[in-house]
């Protein structure tokens, strides 16, 4: 893949410069379980971003000086693989890993019922393994159906997407060129379909109504993904007609 | 209250934060909260709902020990007076040797060891868990002894009842076709020893995989059957 300069135009006639309309998902795809060793996994895709999640736990903390008596404590891990874009991304700590690493644990301990595990940790590990612009959102994504696939009691699930905006128009779901040449980024997590933001970081200089609007849109995109995840776990785990008895 | 009403159906698979009833009529129990006027789901798993409590049965999760539970150990550590054992769950679990043996001890003249060893596979009672997660097992119990030779497998701890079966018909039904003498503990570690083990092991992770599906004691009692004769 070469690098492309930046395009004079991003959005021509309406159209974005994968074909999309301004509000549209890249085609998203979800699947639960892929793993066997973890206790939950699951892979997020965004069109050409790719997450890898997997969950252990609740399990013995250590190391033991950090066991909280009262609640479970959250390790997150966030990393892109070295493959996973242009050029290769050094593996090991980042200051950019460790920012986002901190921000998805924080958004998943609103959610996560911590004094259920006292003493316990929880870890969640979300690798890219490609990127192509929103990976927080596709890692929180695919991290809140781990930690369901694991049986992690939680609030609700968390639904994450990004808006931007490209050529002076708000867009949802920013990817590829656009995150580079765009004017805005902004990755929002709410808690499912719910009118609650636990997540929200933004590049770029926006005007207070321009905000507004790119709420109003990130809201209506989490509610759609947040569909989605609901119907991806209902399908992995479908029940025959009829009514058994067993107990 | 006469403005409550239930929005699921029993056995309906359910994802966390999803609203299960209304109203203060109904009451939530395992693996469900309250939030205002609302009664939720916090697991992934299939809603049972028993008079006015709605509790859910979860399809996933680790065991947390429960006193009078019967669980399968492994020691893993010993001490002068206790054993710790691994309960395969996110908290170890000690014996005491008090619990452990009838009889008096003389400790300066008895190593512990002659008891269980690091390594021993134990059945044992949960006697006490203590707020802040400390497990103590108890030999205290008609079926609680030391289990010798066999195999050991894990299932999703969750799932014991359904491997069980309504009055451990499931569980007979693989014991008899298999010849296997079989131990569930409740923390999901199962022991089974006798001439078809390599049968039973199969039987017993097909009702894991399939446990929320519906016919299921039909196909395992084909799936024995056919390879009984």
């Amino acid at each position: 893949m070469t690098k492309v300069g930046k395009p004079e135009r991003m959005i021509i006639g309406g159209k974005r410069l994968d074909g999309r309309e301004l509000e549209h998902f890249r085609a998203i795809s979800i699947e639960i379980g892929n793993l066997k060793k973890a206790a939950g996994s699951a892979v997020f895709k965004f069109g050409d971003t790719y997450a890898q999640t997997a969950v252990f736990g609740p399990q013995e903390m250590h190391p033991k000086h950090l066991q909280n008596p009262e609640k479970s404590f959250i390790k997150c891990r966030y990393a892109m693989a070295p493959f996973s874009s242009t050029e290769r991304i050094r593996p090991g700590r980042t200051r950019r890993a460790t920012e986002i690493s901190k921000v998805i644990k924080e958004a998943f301990s609103d959610v996560i019922f911590l004094e259920d595990y006292p003493k316990t940790s929880i870890d969640i590990y979300i690798e890219i393994l490609q990127a192509d612009a929103s990976t927080r959102c596709a890692g929180l994504n695919a991290a809140s159906l781990a930690l369901v696939d694991a049986g992690i009691p939680m609030k609700n699930l968390v639904s994450s997407c990004s808006v931007g905006k490209v050529d002076g128009k708000i867009v949802l779901d920013v990817g590829g060129l656009e995150d580079n040449y765009g004017e805005v980024d902004m990755a929002v997590a709410t808690v499912a379909d719910e009118d609650k933001f636990i997540l929200l970081q933004m590049d770029g200089i926006v005007t207070k109504q321009e905000l507004s609007k790119m709420l109003d849109l990130a809201r209506k995109g989490c509610s759609q993904i947040f569909e989605m995840q609901k119907n991806a776990l209902k399908e992995k785990y479908k029940i025959g007609e009829g009514d058994e008895q067993d107990e | 209250m006469e403005n409550s009403e239930l929005l699921i159906k029993e056995r309906e698979l359910v994802i966390p934060g999803q609203t299960l009833a209304r109203g203060l009529e109904y009451l939530p129990s395992s693996g469900t909260f309250r939030s205002d006027q609302e009664i939720k789901a916090k697991v992934l798993g299939l809603v049972r709902v028993k008079e006015r409590f709605v509790s859910i049965v979860p399809l996933a999760g680790v065991y947390v020990p429960k006193p009078g539970d019967g669980v399968i150990g492994l020691v893993k550590d010993m001490q002068t007076t206790l054993w710790i054992l691994d309960i395969n769950s996110p908290y170890d679990a000690i014996l005491l040797l008090g619990e452990a043996v009838d009889e008096y001890v003389d400790l300066n003249k008895t190593d512990i060891s002659m008891f269980y060893d690091i390594g021993d596979v134990i059945y044992a009672k949960v006697l006490n868990v203590s707020k802040s997660k400390q497990v103590q097992l108890t030999m205290n119990d008609y079926r609680a002894r030391k289990l010798i030779g066999g195999r050991i497998l894990k299932i999703t701890p969750s799932k014991v009842p359904r491997l069980i079966g309504r009055e451990g018909s499931m569980i007979e039904l693989i014991k008899g076709e298999t010849k296997c003498q079989i131990i569930v503990g409740q923390n999901g570690v199962v022991w089974l020893k006798g001439e078809n083990e390599s049968l039973a092991t199969r039987a017993i992770l097909m009702v894991e995989s399939e446990s929320h599906t519906v016919g299921l004691t039909d196909r395992i009692s084909e799936l024995l059957g056919k390879k009984g004769e």
